[in-house]
């Protein structure tokens, strides 16, 4: 055991070492590793962000009825008994077309316009809230209110809501996708600097299998490099991604406040960095692994 | 401690490097295994440490039939015999010190034996004084004298030499077998590949056991007088 650690602390410096050894090189890997890392992760929390805006947006989905302009009061009166009996509706509220009337000639800009109208234009509307907030029960909802007499027009106010969720679910699958690219990429830059290394200590490596070493002596090394390439890469991108967060903290905060609500974009959850950095690492080492298989046979010394 | 049965060694497209060769060396002998140049001394030398594989017969070294050794077993088998090479094989970006320890930490020998088992191999080959001297400053016969440090840190049983005084004037060479001699003297059994039969001709208490190879075939086994 002691011998084990003995072996696994030599090569671990060792790594530190050949990292040190040559800055430049090392800084410049680092850096693609840590671009092409962010970019996905970057991607990924704004998508998180996003997403969470979505499902604060869309709390519970509504469904806006608007009656016909010729409907009675009568009329509103029995869709109202109707939707309360209604087994898929949990909770209705009748807005009549004086309130919203009222609502209207107090905004800003309006009440010229609605003074200037011969008639009160707006409807009788109900805003119902489904038992199911399921897309398809409230769809299936939305289209028998349709069917209702006096009913003029059935809006589902979180479809926009919903729409945004689809498209943000879509662009996760891209981000991932993106991820699993730029991967491929991180492991072909571990692959190639691991394949320098080799190139670099070829006669150390005969050497040293001549005097002893195992096929783990000589490889060990060169997956803690390949590694702590990768870890180190996930810390930059993960710097990256916090400055980006940090840049953007206040141009969405103004954004958002034109619009009348508040948004934060949080940086990347401890569970996320941690995922970030093991990712990073693991896929060092799988470039290290794939070079290592390419480049040093088992035994070839000699 | 080593012994051959009808070994053979043949290399594309059908060269004999080694032929039907067949002897035993016991354990604390000092062997010169002498020939002209590509007799199969070099052959002979790898195929103990398992460097190389026979094409035909049997070599054992300590009981073990180094042909049929997997290859996770071939490092552990090194580790008990000691390396000379004609080339010396010596690690030109490390020091003397670091080059001797690295048999060592290869083993997994803890830092401070390690040190220690170091410098008295130095102090054996009379480097200690140039430990931190890189291979590139020390002269032939030096680097010659790091590579036998380097081959005998680990205290192996067998010590195998491939044309120690090659490149060496005949001051250094005698320094050079006076070494060898010693370790002979301490039981450690030493083979030298050598196109030089009068190595030892200067320590009479020296009488080495020849086996002399001839394109490929043993020709001769006996003391040299």
């Amino acid at each position: 055991m002691n011998v084990w650690l003995v072996q696994h602390g030599k090569a671990f410096n060792w790594a530190l070492r050949r990292l040190a050894a040559t800055p430049l090189n090392t800084l410049l890997s680092l850096l693609a590793i840590g671009i092409a890392l962010a970019l996905p992760a970057g991607g990924q929390m704004l998508l998180g962000n996003a997403m969470q805006f979505a499902r604060n947006a869309a709390t519970t989905p509504q469904i806006s009825l608007f009656l016909s302009l010729d409907a009675s009061r009568k009329s509103s009166d029995e869709i109202a008994v109707r939707l309360k009996k209604h087994a898929g509706v949990k909770d209705v509220r009748f807005v009549p077309r004086e309130d919203t009337l009222k609502r209207m000639q107090a905004s800003e800009g309006l009440a010229e316009v609605i003074a200037a109208l011969p008639k009160n234009p707006f409807p009788d509307a109900f805003v119902v809230i489904p038992h199911d907030e399921s897309p398809n029960a409230v769809e299936h909802l939305r289209d028998e209110f349709q069917r209702w007499p006096k009913i003029e027009h059935v809006q589902l106010d979180s479809a926009w809501v919903r729409r945004l969720d689809a498209l943000l679910r879509l662009s996760r699958i891209g981000v991932t996708l993106l991820a699993a690219l730029l991967g491929v990429g991180l492991v072909a830059i571990t692959f190639t600097t691991i394949r320098l290394q080799v190139l670099t200590l070829r006669a150390e490596i005969e050497v040293s299998r001549l005097l002893g070493a195992t096929e783990n002596f000589i490889r060990r090394p060169f997956y803690y490099f390949g590694a702590l390439q990768g870890l180190l890469g996930g810390g930059i991108a993960w710097l990256i991604v916090l400055g980006m967060a940090w840049l953007l903290r206040g141009p969405v905060a103004e954004l958002a406040a034109l619009y009348n609500t508040s948004i934060a974009i949080h940086p990347l959850t401890p569970d996320a960095s941690l995922l970030l950095l093991a990712l990073a690492a693991g896929l060092g080492w799988l470039g290290a692994a794939l070079s290592l298989g390419s480049h040093i046979s088992a035994g070839e010394s000699g | 401690m080593i012994r051959f049965e009808h070994v053979s060694r043949r290399y594309p497209p059908g060269i004999d490097a080694l032929s039907d060769i067949s002897f035993t060396i016991g354990a604390g002998e000092l062997i010169l295994i002498s020939g002209h140049s590509g007799a199969g001394k070099t052959t002979l030398l790898r195929l103990i440490a398992a460097i190389d594989r026979p094409s035909g017969g049997v070599v054992l070294v300590r009981g073990q039939n180094v042909g049929a050794l997997k290859l996770a077993a071939i490092p552990y088998l090194r580790r008990n015999i000691g390396l000379v090479f004609q080339d010396q094989k010596l690690l030109f970006d490390r020091n003397a010190f670091e080059n001797v320890m690295l048999p060592l930490s290869i083993a997994g020998f803890p830092p401070k034996e390690a040190g220690r088992r170091v410098q008295a191999a130095l102090d054996k080959v009379g480097l200690l004084a140039r430990e931190k001297a890189m291979p590139i400053a020390l002269s032939g016969g030096e680097q010659q004298r790091l590579a036998i440090a380097r081959a005998v840190v680990s205290r192996p049983n067998i010590l195998l030499v491939d044309e120690p005084t090659a490149h060496l004037d005949p001051d250094t060479a005698h320094d050079v077998a006076s070494i060898f001699g010693d370790f002979h003297q301490v039981g450690v059994t030493v083979l030298i590949a050598t196109y030089d039969d009068s190595l030892f001709s200067s320590f009479p208490h020296l009488v080495p056991r020849r086996i002399k190879l001839d394109h490929g075939r043993l020709v001769e086994r006996g003391s040299i007088p």
